[in-house]
């Protein structure tokens, strides 16, 4: 179980593969890995959107990340969990959130996986302020319920 | 007894500051701090707190050197 808070652009791909090669004990028991990737988009709520700075609380964003990781391993049969956040300046195609889960079978692993990122998204304190194209900033108000269909 | 108080995000840009310390005598909820800190502002609706880093209450009440911490709905991933 990790948490990592990066400032700078991170390949996703190579934080799993590193992951899984150095970190992770049990190398042949594992028989799932769920991930999910989050990835800057250069639109939102209708407007172009150049950038964006990813504001946190240290010291709180990781105890918060650590506390969901746990709650995941409680409720599922878990090998392994990753969690790697951008914060800082963020443009359009950075990776903004990498979530792996390493587990016997496959359910466990969609379902903790799922679970992390909607904890994530509703109680871990990072904060997006984006530049849109016309100049102006604008702090995003609120993550949306990801288990509502739109 | 003293306290610190943060705000983060818009918060901080609404209250015009990101921290500072808070002397008290009395006992004090994370309301009461609030109301002093932001010299009566009105609360804002969604208004999340932390004690000392971990999810806490308005009714909470603040010991000699805590971490008091106010935000808006977070909005990472």
């Amino acid at each position: 179980m990790k948490v990592k808070i990066c400032a700078e652009a991170f390949n996703p791909w190579q934080e799993i593969q590193g992951y899984q090669d150095t970190a992770l004990e049990a190398s042949a028991k594992f028989g799932a890995t769920s991930i999910f990737i989050g990835t800057m988009r250069d639109f939102n709520e209708g407007v172009g959107v150049q950038s964006m700075t990813l504001d946190y609380y240290p010291g709180m964003t990781e105890k918060q990340l650590e506390k969901i990781l746990t709650d995941a391993g409680q409720q599922w049969q878990l090998i392994d969990t990753y969690i790697v956040h951008r914060v800082g300046e963020i443009k359009p195609d950075d990776t903004i959130v990498l979530v792996a889960v390493w587990s016997s079978h496959r359910g466990d692993a969609f379902d903790a996986c799922r679970f992390i990122m909607e904890a994530l998204k509703s109680t871990a304190p990072f904060w997006k302020k984006e530049l849109l194209d016309s100049g102006q900033t604008r702090w995003v108000e609120k993550n949306t319920d990801g288990y509502q269909k739109t | 007894m003293s306290i610190k108080v943060r705000y983060f995000a818009s918060l901080g840009e609404r209250v015009g500051r990101s921290e500072g310390d808070l002397e008290f005598t009395q006992a004090m909820t994370v309301r009461d701090v609030w109301q002093l800190d932001t010299l009566g502002k009105p609360i804002p609706d969604n208004l999340l707190v932390a004690v000392n880093m971990e999810y806490s209450e308005l009714d909470f009440q603040v010991q000699d050197g805590d971490e008091v911490a106010f935000f808006p709905p977070v909005t990472g991933g």
